[in-house]
């Protein structure tokens, strides 16, 4: 029973997680210290915390920080601007949703990234490069989800919009965009989830633009405490905002 | 007999629509090709792409990157796929490791993996070895994830059953557990394999000489943009194909509504 209770126990199970990490931390600092593992190509743990400082304040961290943060912006204004009234426009003619549905669920496997070369061509070594294939990373969840979003309304409410005698625009706007915000929420976050992760990458192969670029220095000037430090910090960076966005949506969720 | 009409009739306009949407993409590109708004290099004539394509695909320089990628691509599979489904199966299997270290997946699971290609390049060098681990990183959280929610979502009862039965651990995983939660590992090998497919091509464009990222980063270099068109063309319609295989086999494709 006390057994049980202890398995059950949150906080223990996310001490012991935690004292996990720790005691791999330390055990790498070890055999790093000692040699076993060449310092060459993983530098003590506690050299790559001493990196976190010096890489702020020298490499000019937080500038990057926004130069990434604008990009991931404008990337999330396009996909609303875009992927919500496509979503509308899909929900809005059911010959277009049967036509285009499937497509734009495979548009969501296709590697876009991997078009950054074309992107290059097409708008060169810059910020649009970036935004856009961000936008093109991201569209697809938007489109769904906001269309399932509406889809899910329930039947009800429409009905009761059209014993009131709602035009159809005012049906959109105080039934179906109300009840789908939450659907709509989801795809926002997911696709820029999905758009962060190709800004970053992005800006590390073709070395431009914020954090994802400051890696690619470091690792080209073989700063190997700097480089650790800095993918730490994307790393964290990366957890904050899905933390962030995560407890947003969850706040979100009642509404429904 | 009329419900039957009816759906011929829409499925018949479902052809239609895509078909002109179709032919409108395709007329608008060699308008823009030919009229010079954009430089013919950005935009080349279908022609040129189409003539590309054949070139490409009966070069044998295509079919041995094809090769040395999809062997990559496989060796991460399976490293990463069994280490997922293995850690996967340890977190669904024990409710205290499962609070103790899944959050750690949840949230390293979504970050750009593309950020630890340096550090790969320095732990496994500059070969195919530095592409692999690549892909490895890449599909091990969306397996390890999905695995240990499926295997949370195994009906108790069928759990039971292996129980008395008194199945030996090997046996509850192989007779119960892993056909209990076939679909969400499938959907988890699906996510991997498209995840894995982009951290392996994104790290041949980096830094390789074989390879389909490299061949895309070579026309880049040369400006052989319908080459790169070709490339990117195929690139997509074997990684949409995989997709939708393995969405077809796990027998729950997004239909329509």
């Amino acid at each position: 029973m006390r057994t049980r209770r202890l398995a059950d126990s949150r906080w223990l199970a996310a001490l012991f997680g935690a004292g996990c990490v720790v005691l791999a931390i330390i055990v790498v600092e070890i055999l790093v210290r000692t040699a076993v593992i060449n310092p060459y190509i993983v530098p003590p743990p506690s050299d790559i915390l001493r990196a976190i400082p010096r890489i702020i304040a020298e490499e000019n961290v937080l500038h990057r920080f926004s130069q990434t943060a604008q990009e991931m912006l404008w990337a999330a204004v396009l996909l609303a601007l875009v992927g919500i009234p496509l979503g509308v426009l899909l929900y809005g003619s059911r010959l277009l949703r049967r036509a285009f549905e499937s497509w734009v669920g495979a548009f969501a496997a296709a590697p876009v990234v991997l078009a950054y070369p074309l992107f290059l061509v097409t708008f060169g070594r810059s910020a649009t490069t970036i935004v856009a294939i961000g936008f093109a990373a991201g569209l697809a969840p938007v489109i769904l989800t906001t269309l399932d979003g509406l889809v899910g309304t329930r039947r009800v409410l429409l009905d009761v919009g059209t014993s009131f005698r709602l035009s159809s625009r005012d049906k959109f706007f105080k039934i179906l965009l109300p009840s789908a915000l939450p659907s709509v929420f989801v795809g926002m976050r997911l696709g820029l989830i999905f758009a962060m992760i190709n800004i970053v990458g992005v800006e590390f192969l073709i070395n431009f633009g914020g954090l994802g670029q400051l890696i690619n220095e470091l690792a080209e000037r073989y700063d190997l405490p700097g480089t650790y430090a800095a993918i730490t910090f994307v790393v964290l960076a990366s957890v904050l905002f899905f933390d962030v966005t995560a407890r947003i949506e969850r706040r979100m969720r009642p509404a429904r | 007999m009329k419900a039957t009409g009816n759906i011929a009739v829409s499925r018949t306009s479902v052809a239609w629509v895509r078909i002109a949407f179709v032919l409108v993409v395709l007329v608008v590109w060699e308008t823009v090709a030919r009229s010079g708004i954009l430089t013919h290099d950005i935009v080349p004539s279908l022609t040129k792409i189409g003539a590309a394509l054949w070139r490409l695909l009966a070069s044998g320089d295509f079919w041995f990157n094809l090769g040395v990628t999809a062997s990559e691509i496989a060796i991460a599979m399976v490293i990463g796929g069994v280490w997922g489904l293995a850690t996967g199966l340890l977190l669904g299997a024990n409710r205290f490791l499962s609070r103790a270290f899944e959050a750690l997946l949840l949230y390293l699971g979504p970050t750009p993996k593309i950020i630890f290609f340096p550090v790969l390049i320095m732990w496994f060098g500059v070969g195919a070895g530095s592409k692999i681990a690549m892909g490895v990183v890449s599909c091990f959280f969306p397996v390890a994830i999905a695995t240990a929610a499926g295997m949370r979502g195994i009906d108790s009862v069928l759990i039971r059953v292996g129980r008395s039965f008194r199945a030996t651990t090997w046996q509850m995983i192989t007779r119960i557990y892993l056909p209990a939660m076939r679909r969400p590992v499938i959907n988890g090998i699906r996510l991997g394999l498209g995840v894995a497919l982009i951290g392996t091509l994104l790290a041949e464009t980096k830094l390789s000489n074989r390879g389909l990222g490299y061949l895309v980063i070579q026309a880049y270099s040369l400006f052989d943009m319908p080459r790169m068109y070709a490339i990117l063309l195929v690139l997509f319609v074997v990684a949409i194909a995989a997709n939708t295989l393995i969405v077809r086999h796990a027998g729950n494709e997004h239909g329509t509504r």
